[in-house]
C-alpha cells in the first residue's frame, strides 16, 4: 500500500509506528518490532474507520482490543500503553479534520470499548490457557497413573509369582505386605501373619548376631544383612530360611521399610543333617559310629581344668562263634540287642555309647565324678548282658570284656586313651572275660611294646641280642652245685634286658621258637662241656648239667630229636648232661605220638623235668607213662615255706609229692627258695635239688664257676 | 507417548516446574500458584528475567530461520516445555513446509500440553525423556519415525543445558548427540551465565537460590565453559555471543538490558 507524504495513510502507518514503540517493550512477542508494527498496521486501521464512522460500533472497538491479546500483548501495561496511545495520537493521526469534540468524545468510547474487549480476551484466554494446563496435568497424572499401574501390575506378578518369600514390614516391626509364597513357607494365612510383629519371630537357634544385626538396619547403620534363621511354624515345626534382609529408605534418604526376602531352606538342611547323621552313625544298630565318638572323645579330653572322662571298651565275649555257626543276619541281630540294651545303659547327660565296628563299643561318660560314674557303668553294661538275648529262637547268653580308662581331661590323646582301653579289654579277656578292667598304666606299656617286640624277634636272633644266664641247681643233701638251668635273655636296643616270659609267648605264636630253641639248646650244651672241660667230670655227682626249657611248640616240631642229637654230637656232650625241661600243661593229654621223641631221648639218657608241676590238673595217674624223670615243684609250693612255722597242710602235700615221685623213681627239684629256713624245710621233707635266690640270681656262666669253687673248697 | 514404563515419575502440580515458570515469564497462563510464587521470587531478584526469556525465544526464532534457509528441514528441540507461540515448527514450517520438528522435555505436564496442541500436525513429534539419557532420546518412536539420521539435524539446546549439573555429564550428553546426527547438522544453544546481567553476581545468586530451592538448580556456566558444549562444531558466525548480537535483524542497541545476559550461539558439523 504506498503512501502519500502526510496523506491519511502515511499518517495512519506513523499512529502504528507510535504504538508499536510504545507497547512492543511490554509485549512477550518474539517478533521483531517492525514484525510487530507491522501486526498492529490492521489493527490501526481498524480504530481509525471507527474513529470516523457515521455510528459508533463498539464491537469493532472491542475486537481491537481483543486483536492485542492475541498478538501476545497480555501484558496489563501493554492496554495502558495503547490506551495512552489512542487517547493522544488517533483524532491526531486519523481524524482528518473532523469536529474535533465528537473525535474525542468517539474517541473515549472506542477507549472504552477496547478496554472492555482486551479484558474480555485476556480472560478467555486466561481461563483457556488455565483449563489446558490443567487439562495436561490431568492427562500426565492419567499416563503417569497407567504406568504405575502397569508397573505395580507387573510388579505384583514379580511379588506374587516369585518363588522366594517377600515380606515388607515398617521399622516398627509391624508386617505390612507379605506374598503368596511367603505364606505358604509358614503355614500361616495373611491376617495371623500380620498379626505378629518382626520381632517375634525369634527363635531359640537364632545366631548371637541375627537381632543385632536387626537393630543395626533399623536404625539405618545397615543396607542389608544376610543370615541363615530359623522360625517356627504354626504345626509345631521349624522353617530355616536363607533370610536377606533389606533397608528401603525413602526419597530423602530416611529409613521408611525393611524388605525381607527368604528361601526356605528346610529340606536342604535337613538333607544335610541327615548326611551328616549317616557319615556319623552305624547303618546296622544306630549308634553313634567311630567318627562321631572320636568327634566326641575329642571334645571331652580338650575340656577344661576339673573335667573328666571315663570309657568303657566292650568286646563280646565269644561273638565270632555266634558268627559262624548261626551265620551273619543272626549275628547283626545280637548286634542290634546289644546296642539298644548299651543305649539304655547311658542315659545321663555327658554319657554316650558307640559302635567303633565289629563287636567292639564304647560308652563314655563326662564330667567332674567320673571316677565313681565310670565304674557304674560299666557295671551296668555289665547287668544289661546278663539277661539272654533271643535270635532266631535261641536264648543266646552273651557275655563282654570290658577295659576301662578314666582319667583327668587334658592329658591324653584321644588314639592314646583308646589304646589303653583296648590293651585293658584284652587284659579282661585273657582273664577270662566276662568282666572289667581298669587301665593299668604298667600292664599298658607291656602290651604297647608286645607287638613291637613281635616284629623285631626275627631279625633280633640274626643280630645276636639274645644271651643266655644260668641259674645254678643246688644238691640240697650237701649244698654241691649240680648243674644250671639256662634262661634265655633278649637284650632289646630299646627296652634293654627282657625276660622270656616277655617274648617266649611271641616266638611261640611267630613260630621263631624253633631256630631259637634251637639256639639256646646249642648254647647251652657247649656252655655244658665248657664246665666239662674246666673242671672234669668233676664232682661225686658226675659232670655238671644243664637244664633247657622246652616251649610246647618245639615239642612237636618234627626236627626235635635229631637237632638235640647232632647239638650233643656236634659239642662231644653226653646226654646224661642235657635235661630238658617241659611244662606240666603241654603234657596234659599228651598223646603216644607227642610222648615219643621224649621217649627217644630219654631213651638216649637226656633227661626229662616236668616243669612247674603243681600248678595244672596234675595228673598222678599219668606221671607212670610219661618219660620224666624229675619233677620240678612249682614255686607255689615253696611260696607258702617262707613264713615259720610253716602251713602244716601245704608241709603235708610237699612231703606226699617228694613221696609219690621218689616211689617212682623221679628226683624232686624246688623253685623259687629264697631262705635258708625254707632250704633246711625242703631238705627236711626230701627234695633232692633246688633253685632259688637263696643261692644265686641267674647269671653269667663265670658265676657258676665262682659258686662250684666255694662248693669244691666249702 | 513413550515413558520407561518401568519407573515414572510421579506428578505433584504442587511442585514449581521450570517449563510453567518460563511460561508466566513469557506472559502465559500455562501455569499454577506454586509456578507463578516461585517466578515472581526470581523476578524480585532479576526483574528482567522475561527479557532473557524473550531475547531467547527470539534467538531460537532467527537460528531456526537461519537453518531452514540454509536447508535444514528436520529439527529436535530439547527441553522445548510448554508451548505457547513462535514454536520452533511455526518459524520452520514457515521457511519449509513439511520440515519435521520432535520436541522432547522431561515434564510430564509439558509433554501432555504439547501433545494436545501438536495435535493433527503430523510433521510434529512429542517425546517425553530426559536430555542426561540421550539414547532413550534416540530410541524414541517419535524420534525414529520422523527424524532420518542420515541427513543433518538441527539440535536445539536453548535454556536447558543450564539446568543439568556437570554430576549428570551434560558434555557427554551433547556429545552423544552430535555422534549420532549426520554431518552438517547443527546445534543451536543458549546457556544462562553471570556474564552480560546487568545487575550485581549477589542478586543474581537469590535467582539461582530459588531454582535450588524448587530442586532445579541452575548451573551458571562461563563463556568458556559454554563455549566446550560446541567440541566438534564449527561455529557458525558471529560465534557463541550474547544474544542479541547473534544475527540481529534490528539494532541490538535497541533491546534491553537484560537480553545480553548468558550467551547464544549456533555450531555446525563438518
Amino acid at each position: 500500500m504506498s503512501a502519500e507524504p502526510d496523506g491519511p495513510e502515511d499518517r495512519l502507518r506513523r499512529f502504528a509506528t507510535i504504538w508499536s514503540r510504545a507497547v512492543f517493550p511490554v509485549t512477550s512477542t518474539s517478533a521483531t518490532r517492525p514484525e510487530f508494527e507491522e501486526q498492529l498496521l490492521p489493527l490501526a486501521r481498524r480504530l481509525s474507520q471507527a474513529l470516523r464512522a457515521r455510528t459508533f460500533d463498539a464491537d469493532e472497538a472491542k475486537a481491537v482490543g481483543a486483536a492485542l491479546v492475541d498478538a501476545h500483548c497480555t501484558d496489563p501495561d501493554a492496554l495502558s500503553r495503547t490506551l495512552d496511545c489512542v487517547d493522544a495520537y488517533l483524532v491526531l493521526y486519523c481524524g482528518e479534520d473532523g469536529p474535533t469534540e465528537d473525535l474525542r468524545a468517539r474517541a473515549a468510547r472506542i477507549q472504552h470499548a477496547m478496554a472492555a474487549g482486551f479484558a474480555q480476551a485476556l480472560r478467555e484466554r486466561t481461563l483457556a490457557e488455565q483449563e489446558a494446563i490443567a487439562q495436561a496435568a490431568l492427562r500426565a497424572q492419567g499416563v503417569v497413573a497407567q504406568a504405575l499401574h502397569a508397573t505395580e501390575a507387573r510388579f505384583r506378578a514379580v511379588f506374587e509369582g516369585a518363588a522366594i518369600g517377600i515380606g515388607i514390614a515398617d521399622l516398627e516391626g509391624n508386617i505390612l505386605q507379605v506374598n503368596g509364597a511367603l505364606l505358604r513357607m509358614f503355614g500361616l494365612s495373611e491376617q495371623s501373619m500380620q498379626a505378629r510383629k518382626v520381632q517375634d519371630w525369634t527363635h531359640p537357634e537364632d545366631a548371637p548376631q541375627t537381632w543385632r544385626l536387626y537393630d543395626e538396619l533399623i536404625r539405618g547403620e545397615r543396607e542389608h544383612y544376610h543370615v541363615e534363621k530359623a522360625f517356627n511354624r504354626p504345626d509345631g515345626t521349624v522353617l530355616w530360611t536363607n533370610l536377606t534382609v533389606s533397608l528401603l529408605r525413602d526419597p530423602d534418604g530416611n529409613p521408611q521399610y525393611q524388605l525381607a526376602l527368604m528361601e526356605d531352606t528346610t529340606e536342604r538342611r535337613l538333607l544335610n543333617l541327615r548326611l551328616r547323621y549317616e557319615a556319623t552313625h552305624d547303618a546296622l544298630t544306630g549308634l553313634p559310629n567311630r567318627t562321631f565318638f572320636f568327634e566326641r572323645l575329642e571334645k571331652a579330653l580338650g575340656a577344661g581344668q576339673g573335667q573328666r572322662f571315663g570309657l568303657c571298651y566292650l568286646d563280646l565275649d565269644g561273638f565270632k562263634t555266634i558268627n559262624d555257626s548261626l551265620g551273619h543276619a543272626a549275628g547283626d541281630r545280637l548286634l542290634v540287642e546289644v546296642a539298644d540294651r548299651l543305649q539304655s545303659c547311658t542315659t545321663a547327660p555327658g554319657e554316650m555309647v558307640a559302635r567303633l565296628g565289629g563287636d567292639e563299643f564304647v560308652a563314655l561318660t563326662t564330667g567332674t565324678d567320673t571316677e565313681r560314674e565310670v565304674d557304674e557303668l560299666a557295671a551296668r553294661i555289665m547287668n544289661a548282658m546278663v539277661a539272654p538275648i533271643s535270635v532266631d529262637g535261641r536264648e543266646l547268653t552273651v557275655r563282654g570284656s570290658i577295659g576301662i580308662v578314666e582319667g583327668p581331661a587334658g592329658e591324653r590323646s584321644p588314639a592314646e586313651v583308646l589304646r589303653s582301653a583296648d590293651i585293658t579289654m584284652y587284659r579282661a579277656k585273657s582273664a577270662g572275660g566276662n568282666r572289667f578292667e581298669l587301665a593299668d598304666p604298667e600292664a599298658d606299656a607291656r602290651a604297647i611294646t608286645r607287638h613291637g617286640l613281635t616284629t623285631a624277634l626275627p631279625t633280633a636272633l640274626d643280630r645276636g641280642e639274645f644271651f643266655i644266664e644260668y641259674q645254678p641247681l643246688v644238691h640240697l643233701g650237701d649244698g654241691s652245685v649240680r648243674g644250671a638251668e639256662a634262661l634265655v635273655r633278649w637284650l632289646h636296643p630299646q627296652h634293654g634286658v627282657l625276660g622270656p616270659d616277655r617274648f617266649i609267648p611271641l616266638a611261640e605264636h611267630t613260630g621263631l621258637i624253633v631256630p631259637l630253641g634251637r639256639w639256646v639248646l646249642e648254647q647251652s650244651v657247649r656252655q655244658a662241656r665248657a664246665w666239662r672241660e674246666r673242671y672234669g667230670d668233676g664232682t661225686a655227682a658226675g659232670p655238671l648239667r644243664i637244664n633247657v626249657n622246652l616251649s610246647p611248640c618245639q615239642l612237636t616240631h618234627p626236627g626235635l630229636v635229631q637237632d638235640t642229637v647232632d647239638i650233643l654230637e656236634r659239642t662231644g656232650v653226653d646226654p646224661d648232661a642235657l635235661c630238658l625241661e617241659v611244662t606240666e600243661s603241654a603234657l596234659i593229654g599228651a598223646d603216644d605220638d607227642l610222648l615219643k621223641p621224649l621217649r627217644q631221648l630219654a631213651e638216649m639218657g637226656v633227661d626229662i623235668a616236668l616243669d612247674d608241676f603243681g600248678t595244672g590238673y596234675s595228673n598222678l595217674a599219668n606221671l607212670r607213662r610219661l618219660p620224666v624223670s624229675i619233677l620240678k615243684l612249682d614255686r607255689s609250693f615253696t611260696q607258702s615255706m617262707q613264713q615259720f612255722p610253716a602251713d602244716p597242710v601245704d608241709l603235708k602235700i610237699v612231703e606226699g609229692i617228694v613221696s609219690l615221685a621218689h616211689s617212682l623213681d623221679l628226683a624232686v627239684t624246688v623253685e623259687g627258695v629264697e631262705t635258708g629256713a625254707q632250704a633246711e624245710q625242703l631238705r627236711i621233707l626230701g627234695c633232692d635239688t633246688a633253685q632259688g635266690w637263696y643261692y644265686a640270681r641267674p647269671g653269667p656262666p663265670d658265676r657258676l664257676h665262682e659258686l662250684a669253687l666255694v662248693d669244691a673248697t666249702g | 507417548m513413550e515413558r520407561p514404563a518401568w519407573a515414572p515419575r510421579s506428578i505433584d502440580i504442587s511442585v514449581p516446574s521450570v517449563a510453567r515458570i518460563y511460561d508466566y515469564y513469557l506472559g502465559g497462563s500455562h501455569n499454577f500458584e506454586v509456578d507463578r510464587q516461585a517466578a515472581r521470587k526470581a523476578m524480585d531478584f532479576m526483574p528482567g528475567l522475561p527479557k532473557i526469556m524473550q531475547a531467547n525465544r527470539a534467538f531460537m526464532r532467527r537460528a531456526v530461520r537461519h537453518a531452514a534457509d540454509e536447508g535444514i528441514d528436520q529439527f529436535l528441540d530439547i527441553g522445548s516445555g510448554i508451548p505457547t507461540f513462535g514454536n520452533v515448527h511455526e518459524v520452520a514450517q514457515r521457511v519449509r513446509p513439511g520440515a519435521r520438528v520432535v520436541y522432547v522435555d522431561h515434564d510430564p505436564v509439558a509433554v501432555a500440553h504439547s501433545e494436545a496442541v501438536l495435535a493433527g500436525n503430523a510433521d510434529t513429534g512429542v517425546v517425553a525423556a530426559d536430555l542426561r539419557k540421550p539414547k532413550e532420546i534416540l530410541s524414541s518412536p517419535a524420534v525414529q519415525s520422523l527424524i532420518d539420521l542420515n541427513r543433518p539435524v538441527a539440535l536445539l539446546l536453548v535454556a536447558i543445558l543450564h539446568f543439568v549439573e556437570d554430576t549428570d555429564d551434560p558434555y557427554g550428553a551433547v556429545a552423544e548427540l552430535r555422534d549420532a546426527f549426520a554431518p552438517g547438522s547443527r546445534l543451536i544453544l543458549t546457556h544462562a551465565s553471570y556474564e552480560g546481567i546487568p545487575l550485581s553476581a549477589e542478586r543474581a545468586e537469590g535467582t539461582v537460590a530459588v531454582y535450588k530451592d524448587i530442586r532445579n538448580p541452575l548451573i551458571m556456566r562461563s563463556r568458556e565453559e559454554i563455549a566446550r558444549f560446541f567440541e566438534g562444531y564449527d561455529m557458525v558466525e558471529p560465534g557463541l555471543v550474547p544474544m542479541p548480537h547473534w544475527r540481529p535483524e534490528t539494532p541490538p542497541e535497541d533491546e534491553d538490558p537484560y537480553a545480553f545476559s548468558g550467551f547464544a550461539g549456533v555450531g555446525r558439523t563438518a
